[in-house]
């Protein structure tokens, strides 16, 4: 990569996909927007201001490049995935290696923005919600980094299944809370996190981990995790001379696929895919599947698909991964799917925890559950597909952290 | 003139301010939170706030969270919530109801349909947490055409600028969330209160009801007398929720304790004087 600044230089064209949103928020003036109460809107407006303010600031920009070349380790190669390209039989698979971040996911582009921004502010104290894990240690991560005051909370169901993550957190010095509401998973996470922000608001930065909550976190977001498409169109012109013709990428809140996904907006040649977790099944009752599943409501603070009952109460997600396990998605990704820009499509626990298994097995990655998703479906439709078809999957994470869950499900005990 | 309307300028001849409890619909259960709202007027609330069960209450803490789960566990819908205030207009005429909670439940029903239905069903305002006046636009012409108020929250973070903003969306009254923070947990001082009226007086000939914090009768007889109403929530629910049995059930002690304790607020309030605020 020559110059890091040549990273973000892919400009919109004027009936861009990539305009979103607008002033209020919204993405295709339907979803988004700030649903909170009036105590935050303030700090809303106040960190809308912060963020365009540092977004316009050359410096800001520059100190974020320097931080995710030395700290974070980027750019992350694009991994030709020789052997299962092979086993498969179809589709040239390429692996967008986001697992090779410090830290072990995509999670830290985003939190390495947000805490420059953090400080910037003049803000000592972070609070996270996490479900996975992976956000809460990457910005437990940071806290350390700059020596400020970290707060993650976590359903006490996902401190069960994510133990290393948790003890990973407390050594990095963070406060790591447990929350028993409802099941105990991330959407429970995030209410207790705003709960906790609203009450400490002169000191506190609340540091989302997703595509998710109120303007301007989804474009904010996506904006830091964007460096994730802008590299892989870079590298694929490199190797193969031209864009990719499949994108693949799990959706929980729909981070790592909106950071894949957002550079290639306006190349219609592009098919985008998001891969929800279907749990036991679309149709099984025991699924994360907001898009596929849900219908469009509004909770932490945006419009979106949500898994909800005719009442509009909000159902619970399910899924093996605790990073999927989220009953609703980013709005920006609502947007996509109505216009019909991306395609999202399901991959049950038994399709990931088999992809995980010949993830690791043919090219020595061992993958997050979270990514297995993607990995599945792009191990289905691979073998459709031409061989001269350029499917990327984005490996968003490593697997380290699953391996407990991995083990119990093929009945080993460690 | 609206029955909130009215009832403020019948309290302000009478020289005080309003009592404003709150209870969680369907908490425990349909039968007994119907049974107690009945009793609250005669108990001495002025208005009362219903508040309508949500699965991810964000802006409240554990004791509203509790009510709400109590609620829905017990089949609390928002049909279900509505028919609720309907019978209580069987017989009360007077008392305003102000019906609080989130806007999912609400946009589930259909934001039109909602409006009708609750002003039919004798609902006088709405107030929906999650629903700045930035995003009101879904809700305020069907509330406007059904005769419904819909009440604004202000927080102590709300800039002087942005007050003339959200009060220009705001009718009924104006409800002044007294601390940075969820429901039930923090108190403001007497001192932060009066200081903080003459900023929302200046921008507001609506009258002004503060909550969030306000627990015994002393703090709403102050409240009440510095601006023009106390609400009372997390307290009541408390009470109500220590004498529920081991199954969540309610007991004997249920409603004779929470509307004991309506009492000895509302003996408070009217005791106290109004002082300017
Ligand atoms: C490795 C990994 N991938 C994906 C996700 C899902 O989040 P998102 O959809 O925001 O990328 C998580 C969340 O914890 C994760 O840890």
């Amino acid at each position: 990569m020559a110059d890091p600044a040549e990273q973000h230089s892919t400009a919109a064209q004027p009936n861009s996909l990539r305009h979103g949103p607008d002033e209020r928020g919204h993405f295709g003036g339907r979803y988004g927007g700030r649903f909170v109460a009036e105590t935050l809107m303030p700090l809303l407006l106040e960190l809308n201001a912060a963020y365009d303010a540092a977004k316009a600031d050359p410096a800001f920009q520059k100190e974020l490049d320097f931080y995710l070349r030395d700290y974070v380790g980027r750019p992350s190669p694009l991994w030709f995935a020789r052997r299962m390209t092979e086993e498969l039989g179809g589709a040239k698979i390429y692996m967008k290696r986001e697992e090779l971040n410090h830290t072990g996911s995509h999670k830290l582009n985003n939190v390495m923005g947000q805490i420059l921004l953090a400080r910037r502010m003049g803000r000592t104290r972070i609070v996270a919600e996490t479900g996975a894990g992976q956000h809460g240690v990457a910005t437990a991560t940071v806290c350390a980094l700059f020596g400020m005051q970290c707060v993650i909370y976590m359903g006490a169901t996902d401190v069960e299944r994510q133990k290393p993550n948790v003890f990973r957190m407390r050594l990095l010095g963070a406060e790591v809370v447990p929350v028993t509401a409802g099941a105990g998973t991330l959407k429970d996470a995030m209410n207790e996190a705003m709960r906790d922000w609203v009450a400490n608001i002169a000191d506190t930065y609340f540091l989302v981990g997703t595509v998710a909550g109120p303007h301007p976190y989804p474009a904010m977001v996506r904006d830091f995790q964007s460096v994730i498409g802008e590299e892989t169109k870079e590298q694929m012109q490199a190797q193969e001379g031209r864009l990719p013709d499949v994108i693949v990428a799990a959706i929980g809140g729909g981070s790592n696929a909106m950071g894949i996904f957002h550079p290639f907006l306006d190349d219609a040649s592009v098919r985008l895919i998001g891969v929800e977790a279907a749990g036991h099944g679309l149709d099984s009752g025991k699924t994360a599947a907001s898009i596929e599943r849900g219908r469009p409501g509004v909770l932490h603070g945006n419009r979106t698909y949500l898994l909800q009952n005719a009442d509009g109460q909000i159902d619970e997600a399910h899924s093996i991964s605790a990073g999927l396990d989220y009953p609703g998605v980013g709005p920006e990704h609502s947007w996509l799917s109505d216009i019909g820009r991306a395609e999202y499509v399901g991959a049950t626990d038994d399709e990931a925890l088999k992809a995980f298994q010949l993830c690791t097995r043919t090219e020595g990655i061992i993958p997050a559950l979270e990514s297995a998703h993607a990995i599945a479906y792009a191990a289905k439709i691979a073998p459709t597909l031409p061989k001269e078809t350029l499917l990327v999957v984005n490996i968003s994470g490593r697997g380290d952290k699953d391996i407990f869950t991995v083990a119990e499900h093929l009945g080993v005990k460690l | 003139m609206s029955r909130i309307a009215a009832r403020f300028k019948t309290l302000a001849t009478q020289g005080r301010g309003a009592l404003i409890p709150y209870l969680e619909a369907f908490d425990p259960d349909l039968e007994t939170s119907l049974a107690l709202l009945k009793a609250m007027p005669a108990a001495g609330a002025d208005l009362i706030e219903v508040g309508m069960p949500f699965s991810d209450p964000s802006a409240d803490g554990p004791v509203i969270q509790l009510a709400a789960r109590r609620g829905l566990k017990a089949g609390a819908t928002v049909a279900g919530v509505l028919k609720m205030i309907a019978a209580f207009r069987e017989q009360d005429q007077e008392t305003p109801i102000i019906l609080m909670g989130y806007l999912n439940p609400v946009e589930a029903y259909g934001h039109a349909r909602f409006c009708t239905d609750a002003a039919k069903a004798g609902v006088d305002g709405l107030i929906l947490v999650d629903l700045p006046p930035e995003e009101a636009d879904i809700l305020e012409q069907p509330a406007q055409d059904a005769g419904l108020d819909i009440i604004r929250l202000v927080a102590p973070t709300t800039s002087d600028e942005r007050l003339r903003y959200v009060l220009s969306h705001a009718s009924g009254f104006v409800y002044y969330v007294s601390i940075t923070g969820i429901t039930g947990t923090r108190t403001a001082s007497a001192e932060a209160l009066q200081e903080a009226l003459p900023r929302l007086r200046a921008a507001t000939d609506l009258p002004v009801a503060i909550g969030f914090g306000i627990r015994t009768p002393e703090q709403a007889a102050t409240a009440a007398g510095i601006a023009d109403g106390a609400v009372v929530a997390s307290a009541l629910l408390s009470t109500l929720a220590d004498t529920l049995d081991a199954d969540g059930k309610a007991t004997d002690q249920t409603l004779p304790r929470v509307l004991n304790q309506i009492k000895d607020l509302a003996t408070a309030v009217r005791a106290g004087e109004k002082k300017a605020g």
